[in-house]
C-alpha cells in the first residue's frame, strides 16, 4: 500500500462517511454522489444490542425490501453513540434525525413515512431534539452532546467498525504513514511527550515517558501490549472503543511498535466482551489484508503484527504486571516493581503497556500534532477523558469531555440531572480504587490532580452518580466486597486487610459499630496503602476513607444512633405503612412470606416489626406508595 | 458411586476436539489460558478429568492447571445449568437495586448464587458489569439480556422459562 493508494481509498469513501458528520444541507449535496439517498445508522454496541437493536435491524431490512428501498437507503451498523439509556438508537442522515428507543413497529413507520414519503416521524424522535414549535435539531446540538469533545470516541457511532474503508475515509492510517515515512522513532516519542498525554487506565503516568524508557531498554525483542481488561464495574469506555472503532487501536499499537522497536503486539481483552473481541478480530484481519499489519508495512520495511489474548475474569489483571503474568499463561498475580515493564515486561522483554483509551488518542496526536492536542484540557492534564456515566442520572451513557470540565456541567447539563426529583448526593469515580465526591465539591474541575486532591481518582473513568437514597456506608461496603473477592491473595496487607475492613463495615451496617472502629479503619487503611504489593491493595481503602471523610455524619448515625439515614441497611431500618395512604387492598398482607402484615379489607394495615424479615416484598407490591422504610 | 450431575460424562468426540485444540496451541507462549477457554467451551466446565487431559497435553503438572483454573472467575469446576442466569452486581446495577434482583432469583429457584438446580436446568451466578449500564439493573439468561428489572418482573421472566421446561421449581 502506497500513500496514493491510501488516499484513493480515502477519497472514494469520504463523502459516504462525511454525510454523517456535516450539516444537513451539505450532507444532502454529498449524498447525491454516494449512490444512496439516505443512510440509516443503527447502534450495534453492547448497550443497544441488549435493548434489542438486532430486532430493529432485522425489521429495518424487511421494511426496506417491502417498500423497495433497499438500493436507495444504506443501513450501517455502528458502535456506541453514547446515549445508552435511549437505546436502541437509530439515526437518519443527512437530516440527522435521532430516533430513540426504536422498536420493530416504529421502524415500519419510519421506513414508510420518513424514508419513503419524506415525512419525519416526530413522535418517535428523541424528545430533546424536537422544539415546541416543531423544529428539529440535530444530535450534536442536544445538551448531551453540546459540551462534549470527541477525540478518543471520534469514530464511535459514525463508522461501520467492520469496514476498514470507512476508517480510512476519516483519515485512518494517515498517522501511521506519517510516522513511518517522515518521523524517526525518537520524534514519534517526542510528539507523544509534548502532547502531555497521560495514561487513561487510571495511573495517569505520562505515556511518552513509558515509550521513552522502553525504547532505551536494551534488547532485540520488545513488545507492545494493550490493556483492554476493563475491570471497574460500571466503566465501559474501552469496550465501546473496541466495538466502535477497533482500527484506531491497531494503528496506535503499530505506531507504538515503531517508536520503541517492537514487532509484536498483544491485546488483552475481557472474555466477557464478545462483541468487542469479534470486531477486533475482524479489524485485525482487514488490517493484514490492507498491509497495515504484517511485513514491510506501507513499503517502509517495518514489520508489526498482533494477536488477541482473552482475560478470564480477574480484576487484578488490570494491574500491569498481573496482566503480563496472565498473558504468559499463569495465575494473574502481580509482581514487585522495579523492574518496570519497560525494562522487563512480557516474557521478560521490554514492554509498553497502555490502556485502550490511551491508544485511541495516539493516531490523532501524531496526525494533528502535539500542539493541537496540548491546547485542550488543563495544565497538567491535557486532552479529553471519556467517562461512563451511570447510576442515578437521566442520561446514562458515555461522555467525552475536555479535562477541566466541572462535575456540575457533567451532571446537570450533559447528564440531564438526577431523575425523579431526587437530590444529588455524590459522584463515585475511580471504581473500587476511587472515592466519592460530595455535593460541596460539585464545581471541582475534573482532572488527574484535582480528583486526587479531593481524595478520589480518575481511575479508568467510571462515574456513578448517587442520590439521597444511597447509603454511603453501604456503597463503601459494596466496593470492599468487590476487592475482597478480587484480591489475588499474594500479599498479606491486601488479602487480610480488605477482609478486616469489610468486617468493620459489616459491623457498622448491622448497628454493632463502635466509635473506635473508625480509628481502627483509618490505621489499617494507612498500613494497606503503604505495604500492599500492587495498586489493588494500595487503593482498596479509598472508598471507605473518602466516605468517612465526607460523610462522617452517616457513619455516626449508624454507629451512635443505630439508624441508616438513607433507609438501606437492613438491620437498621423498619418497614411501616402510612395509614393515610393505605387503601386496605390486602395485597401486601397476602404476599408477605411471614404473615407479618395484618388488617381488614379497606382499612389501613399494620406491619408487626417482630415478625417482619425486611424482605421488601410488601413495598414492591404496594400500588399506592403507602409502605416506607424508616 | 452413584451417578450425579457431577459425574464426568465426557464423550470421545469431545476428547478428540480437546486434543486438536491442545495440538494447535502447544507451541504458543502462554498456551494454558487459551486452551482452558476452549476446553470450557467444549465441555461447558472444567472438571478434574479435563484438567488432567490439558496438563498431559501441554506437558505441565495438574497442580499448575488447577491453580490457573481456580484463579479466574470465568472458569468453572462444576457444571452450569441449561439456562445460566447471571445477575449483574456492577456498581451501576447495584445502586439501582440489583441485590434485590439476585435475592428474588435465588428465592424463586431455591438455590444460592454459584449453585445449580438439582435437575440441571438453572444455575445462578452474579457478575460484575455486563456493560449494559444504561439498562440497569440487568440480568442475563444465556445470551439474552433483561434490563430495567424489578423483582416482580424477575418472577414473570423465570416463570416463562420454567413453563417452557414444563416443570415446577
Amino acid at each position: 500500500m502506497t500513500l496514493e493508494e491510501l488516499n484513493k481509498i480515502k477519497k472514494e469513501n469520504e463523502e459516504l462517511v462525511m454525510v454523517r458528520k456535516v450539516v444537513k444541507e451539505q450532507g444532502e449535496e454529498m449524498a447525491k454522489h454516494t449512490g444512496y439517498r439516505k443512510q440509516v445508522l443503527v447502534c450495534g454496541g453492547t448497550g443497544c444490542t441488549s435493548s434489542g437493536s438486532k430486532k430493529v435491524l432485522a425489521a429495518l431490512d424487511k421494511a426496506l425490501k417491502e417498500n423497495g428501498l433497499e438500493d436507495e437507503i444504506l443501513v450501517v451498523r455502528t458502535g456506541c453513540f453514547g446515549l445508552c439509556s435511549l437505546g436502541p438508537i437509530m439515526i437518519v442522515y443527512p437530516e440527522g434525525c435521532f430516533y430513540a428507543q426504536a422498536t420493530p413497529e416504529g421502524v415500519e413507520r419510519i421506513v414508510k413515512e420518513h424514508l419513503k414519503e419524506g415525512n419525519i416521524v416526530k413522535d418517535l424522535l428523541y424528545k430533546e431534539t424536537v422544539h415546541e414549535d416543531g423544529s428539529i435539531i440535530s444530535l450534536s446540538e442536544t445538551n448531551f452532546y453540546k459540551k462534549q469533545m470527541r477525540i478518543a470516541l471520534r469514530n464511535c457511532g459514525v463508522i461501520d467498525p467492520e469496514n476498514i474503508k470507512e476508517y480510512i475515509a476519516l483519515d485512518g492510517y494517515q498517522a501511521l504513514y506519517k510516522a513511518l515515512t517522515t518521523m524517526t522513532p525518537d520524534e514519534v516519542i517526542q510528539e507523544v511527550l509534548d502532547s502531555g498525554l497521560r495514561g487513561r487506565g487510571g495511573g495517569g503516568f505520562p505515556t511518552g515517558r513509558k515509550w521513552m524508557f522502553a525504547k532505551a531498554s536494551p534488547g532485540d525483542i520488545k513488545y507492545v501490549a494493550c490493556n483492554a481488561d476493563e475491570g471497574d464495574p460500571g466503566a465501559f469506555m474501552d469496550r465501546s472503543i473496541l466495538e466502535g472503532d477497533p482500527q484506531c487501536i491497531i494503528e496506535a499499537m503499530a505506531i507504538a511498535g515503531y517508536a520503541i522497536g517492537a514487532h509484536k503486539g498483544f491485546v488483552y481483552v475481557r472474555a466477557e466482551y464478545p462483541i468487542a473481541v469479534e470486531r477486533l478480530r475482524i479489524a485485525i484481519k482487514q488490517a493484514r489484508e490492507y498491509g497495515f499489519l504484517g511485513e514491510n508495512i506501507l513499503g517502509t520495511g517495518f514489520d508489526f503484527d498482533m494477536e488477541i489474548r482473552l482475560g478470564a475474569g480477574a480484576f487484578v489483571c488490570g494491574e500491569e504486571t498481573a496482566l503480563m503474568t496472565s498473558i504468559e499463561g499463569n495465575r494473574g498475580e502481580p509482581r514487585p516493581r522495579p523492574p518496570f515493564p519497560a525494562i522487563k515486561g512480557l516474557f521478560e522483554k521490554p514492554t509498553v503497556l497502555n490502556n485502550v483509551e490511551t491508544y485511541a488518542n495516539i493516531a490523532q496526536i501524531i496526525y494533528k500534532g502535539s500542539k493541537w492536542y496540548s491546547s485542550i484540557g488543563t495544565e497538567k492534564s491535557r486532552g479529553t477523558k471519556v467517562f461512563a456515566l451511570g447510576g442515578k442520572i437521566t442520561n446514562v451513557g458515555l461522555v467525552e469531555i475536555p479535562m477541566g470540565t466541572t462535575l456540575r456541567e457533567i451532571i446537570e447539563e450533559i447528564g440531564g440531572g438526577i431523575p425523579n426529583g431526587k437530590k444529588f448526593k455524590a459522584a463515585q469515580t475511580g471504581g473500587p480504587s476511587g472515592g466519592c465526591i460530595p455535593a460541596e465539591h460539585i464545581d471541582t474541575p475534573i482532572d488527574y490532580d484535582g480528583l486526587i486532591a479531593i481524595g478520589s481518582m480518575m481511575g479508568s473513568g467510571g462515574m456513578i452518580i448517587l442520590d439521597e437514597d444511597t447509603c454511603m456506608v453501604d456503597i463503601a461496603k459494596f466496593y470492599l466486597e468487590f476487592t475482597v473477592d478480587e484480591s489475588c491473595g499474594k500479599c498479606t496487607p491486601c488479602r487480610v486487610g480488605t477482609r478486616r475492613l469489610l468486617q468493620y463495615l459489616d459491623k457498622i451496617t448491622q448497628g454493632k459499630g463502635e466509635m473506635e472502629d473508625l480509628e481502627k479503619i483509618e490505621e489499617l487503611a494507612t498500613h494497606m496503602q503503604k505495604s500492599s504489593l500492587c495498586a489493588l491493595g494500595q487503593t482498596a481503602p479509598n472508598p471507605i476513607l473518602s466516605t468517612v471523610k465526607f460523610f462522617r455524619d452517616e457513619y455516626l448515625a449508624h454507629i451512635q444512633d443505630k439508624t441508616c439515614p438513607a433507609g438501606v441497611c437492613k438491620s437498621l431500618i423498619r418497614y411501616e405503612i402510612i395509614a393515610d395512604k393505605c387503601k386496605g387492598c390486602t395485597l401486601c398482607a397476602r404476599n408477605c412470606p411471614v404473615k407479618a402484615i395484618t388488617g381488614t379489607v379497606k382499612q389501613p394495615h399494620v406491619i408487626d416489626p417482630e415478625k417482619c424479615i425486611k424482605c421488601g416484598v410488601c413495598m414492591s407490591n404496594c400500588k399506592f406508595g403507602a409502605i416506607v422504610t424508616k | 458411586m452413584a451417578e450425579t450431575s457431577l459425574t464426568f460424562k465426557g464423550t470421545p468426540a469431545q476428547e478428540e476436539k480437546l486434543k486438536a485444540v491442545i495440538e494447535q496451541n502447544k507451541a504458543l507462549p502462554g498456551a494454558l489460558l487459551p486452551v482452558l477457554h476452549e476446553a470450557q467451551e467444549i465441555y461447558g466446565y472444567l472438571p478434574i478429568e479435563v484438567q488432567q487431559m490439558v496438563a498431559d497435553g501441554l506437558g505441565i503438572s495438574l497442580s499448575e492447571v488447577y491453580g490457573v483454573a481456580t484463579f479466574y472467575s470465568r472458569f468453572s469446576l462444576t457444571p452450569k445449568g441449561k439456562h445460566q442466569i447471571n445477575v449483574c452486581l456492577g456498581t451501576a446495577c447495584y445502586v439501582k437495586g440489583s441485590d434485590k434482583i439476585l435475592e428474588e432469583v435465588e428465592k424463586k429457584l431455591g438455590i444460592k448464587s454459584g449453585e445449580c438446580t438439582p435437575d440441571g436446568l438453572f444455575s445462578i451466578d452474579s457478575c460484575r458489569c455486563v456493560g449494559a449500564c444504561g439498562l440497569a439493573p440487568v440480568m442475563m439468561i444465556g445470551e439474552e439480556v433483561y434490563g430495567k428489572l424489578t423483582p416482580k418482573e424477575v418472577g414473570k421472566i423465570l416463570d416463562k422459562y420454567i413453563n417452557e421446561e414444563g416443570g415446577q421449581q
